[in-house]
């Protein structure tokens, strides 16, 4: 396998040939936000957030899809970078209803811990309001759509790890909405094992353990690694406590 | 010639509103009214959410009193899942009840209606608020705040956070007590007891000094009502109600809080956006009643703890022969009887071992599709009512707020107030006065973020209005 190397940064690193600029600075403690990522799932490019400069490329680039060429020259945390990422929090966040101080998992949040990390402070867009659904019709679990972020994970879990594909998502622009089995009630849904995994991968409230209270939903994603290990590579390791 | 003075916002009290005293070609007061001009929409916007958020949510209708929306928003709960919840989860909840009861009295007696009495009714305003009560007795004031401090801090030892814990849910509450906690509270209570005991002593040498005063402050009959325990002993978390006349009879007992739409109508009047709860067998406005302190401690016929049933009795000996204490000022005194029962119970609960139990949530789905849940707030009796869906999605929600139910008496308060001490033929009306009139509504604690289901603190303002719309006279504080 060729080994490229690449500069991140302003320091050189040297990469195997199909990782992406994601792993490659993660592997050598370089921090990019990520929302959509999740380490045992297929990379999907959806929030943005990690996004990157390559020198000679008029367009940033998503690190979590970009596999670098030998000698490219990448910039992870310029003050373009942190305004742009900055920006896409505040849309995720004026765009739903997230009312962090009432949610199941206020103080457990992906999308609440970023905001803190990106310096979010106040939202310069008029928050939309939608008029958004909550599906409680399943017996174990919520889908609340007012604080759903479009990330897919539950999508590539549900496919990928559980193989039902009860989710995908339906509409397009502002109206995309994650819908299960054909648009029809999460209760009703055939393909559904209600094994939870969808729950525990999504990265707010949108997707929740039905009958908890207010920032009573700690969701643990460290299942997701040694389930993936097992299958992969037949190897069965201990509970790993990395944080993603 | 007729004149119509404002005083808006009103200050020390929790919320937004404004008084208005009508005065006629006289300059005798003609009426005096209590606007409450917040407006939220709690009910509204929580359909459609789920059950088990609604403690959490309706937490957030206060800042003062988050906790007694919690516990009887679970409470509501816990009927909707059709549960008993375990003995554990119900002495924590009581802890938590009481706590509440703490801070807010503390807050309203030291910090917002301390300063009138220690500072006098005609002090600068500028100087009578917790800051001047500090310049002018620095130890009471550091003792009242270290009160509510330490009422807030049991909230946070129980629920990990002094405002807006989420911690009491459907079936019970989310986290047990441990011992090195339940030492933390054991070891505050022998200074709040003292606090409570010099403040006690304070408020009625405030008696002596304010005697002729008093007599003009809500002194009239109404029903009192709230929650007795099965024995007729105070209550505060559960309980049924009793409802008695100015009299001192008791009218109805034992009444079940669940019915309580039976009992209790709510009317509206155009110049609020607070409505005027009354007793329904005797119509609006007659049946006009009062709810919180005063009521409480006029209707039980015990407190289980020896100190505050001690200033029970001193209290009702105030009524004289009428049985009952009809005095609104007396709510002051009242809810500090009350803090010292906070205080006595929560070292009570502290030392049953069943308070420490590890058995602390009842677990069921949806069983109901209404539920009512019922607590004695700090101001008073709180009703939730919620109806969900099979499926726990909230499809309607009715809150009776305790400052509400005092409405009808806070506008004859004003009334009362405003007629023996505003004379507009005398000229120049003096803001001394209109605090008199505010300190009328402080009596009653109102919290107004509550029970229009926003706070805020803004400079007050007066203004006296001709027939003509002319301005004649203004006062900015």
């Amino acid at each position: 396998m060729a080994i490229k190397t690449l500069t991140i940064d302003g320091e050189q690193y040297s990469a195997q040939e199909n990782e992406t600029v994601l792993e490659i600075s993660r592997e050598h403690g370089i921090k990019i936000p990520t929302l959509c990522h999740l380490d045992g799932l297929s990379a999907f490019g959806a929030c943005r957030l990690c996004l990157v400069e390559i020198d000679g490329s008029p367009k940033l680039q998503p690190a979590c899809t970009t596999i670098p060429s030998e000698g490219m020259i990448i910039r992870t945390n310029s003050d373009k970078l942190q305004r742009y990422r900055r920006m896409i929090v505040e849309l995720l966040a004026s765009e739903g209803n997230h009312q962090c101080a009432v949610c199941v998992v206020n103080t457990y949040c992906e999308l609440q811990n970023l905001a803190y990390d990106v310096g979010l402070i106040y939202v310069r867009f008029p928050y939309l309001f939608p008029d958004k659904s909550i599906d409680a019709t399943h017996k174990d679990y919520v889908m609340d759509h007012n604080r759903c972020v479009l990330c897919n994970r539950c999508v590539r879990v549900c496919h990928e790890v559980e193989g039902a594909h009860v989710w995908d998502i339906a509409g397009r622009g502002i109206d995309c909405e994650i819908i299960s089995d054909m648009h029809q009630p999460w209760g009703a849904s055939e393909a559904c094992t209600s094994c939870g995994k969808c729950v525990r991968v999504c990265p707010t409230g949108a997707l929740v353990e039905k009958g908890t209270g207010v920032s009573e939903m700690h969701k643990d994603k460290d299942f997701l690694k040694y389930i993936v290990t097992a299958r992969n590579k037949k190897e069965w390791i201990n509970k790993v406590h990395e944080t993603d | 010639m007729p004149k119509t003075i404002t005083i808006s916002p009103v200050t020390r009290i929790e919320g937004h509103a404004k008084i208005t005293i009508q005065l006629d070609d006289n300059g005798d007061v003609q009426d005096a009214r209590f606007h409450v001009n917040e407006f939220r929409g709690f009910e509204k916007f929580c359909e459609g959410r789920l059950l088990w958020e609604m403690p959490g949510i309706t937490s957030r209708i206060c800042g003062i009193c988050p906790a007694s929306h919690l516990i009887t928003s679970a409470k509501a709960g816990d009927e909707i899942l059709a549960v008993s919840i375990p003995e554990t989860a119900e002495n924590l909840r009581r802890l938590l009840t009481l706590a509440q009861w703490l801070q807010s009295h503390a807050l309203s007696f030291f910090h917002l209606s301390s300063p009138d009495f220690i500072l006098g009714f005609d002090s600068d305003p500028a100087k009578r608020n917790v800051f001047g009560l500090i310049a002018a007795d620095k130890e009471l004031a550091k003792r009242g705040i270290r009160l509510r401090k330490f009422g807030q801090e049991i909230i946070q030892t129980l629920g990990g956070r002094k405002i807006h814990t989420p911690w009491a849910v459907p079936g019970g509450v989310q986290d047990p007590l441990d011992a090195e906690k339940r030492d933390y509270i054991l070891a505050g209570l022998p200074e709040a007891k003292e606090t409570t005991v010099l403040a006690i002593d304070l408020l009625k040498k405030i008696h002596v000094k304010f005697a002729k005063e008093i007599p003009e402050f809500g002194n009239f009959r109404t029903l009192l009502v709230g929650l007795v325990s099965k024995d007729g002993g105070l209550e505060y978390y559960d309980g049924n109600l009793r409802i008695m006349d100015g009299n001192g009879n008791t009218i109805a007992d034992q009444l079940d809080p669940h019915k309580y739409y039976d009992y209790f109508g709510e009317a509206n009047e155009p110049w609020s956006y607070l409505k005027f709860p009354y007793y329904k067998p005797f119509d609006y406005p007659r049946g006009m009643y009062r709810v919180g302190p005063l009521a409480r401690v006029n209707i039980c016929d015990y407190i289980e703890t020896p100190l505050a049933e001690a200033e029970r009795k001193i209290f009702k000996a105030l009524s004289g022969n009428v049985g009952v204490v009809n005095n609104s000022f007396f709510y002051h005194y009242a809810r500090l009887i009350e803090i010292l029962f906070a205080i006595e119970k929560i070292e009570l609960l502290l030392r049953d071992p069943m308070t420490m139990g590890k058995n602390i949530r009842a677990e069921a789905s949806i069983n109901r599709s209404e539920g009512v849940g019922c607590s004695e707030a700090p101001r008073g009796v709180l009703f939730h009512q919620y109806w969900v869906n099979s499926d726990g999605m909230m499809q309607k929600v009715n809150l009776i707020i305790a400052t509400a139910q005092n409405n009808i008496a806070m506008n004859r308060t004003v009334r009362q107030i405003a007629a023996h001490f505003i004379d507009g033929r005398k000229g120049k009306i003096t803001e001394g006065m209109l605090n008199r009139v505010e300190a009328g509504i402080r009596c009653y604690d109102p919290c107004l973020s509550c029970s229009t289901h926003a706070s805020g603190h803004m400079p007050m303002h007066v203004q006296i209005v001709g027939p003509e719309n002319e301005l004649l006279d203004e006062v900015w504080r």
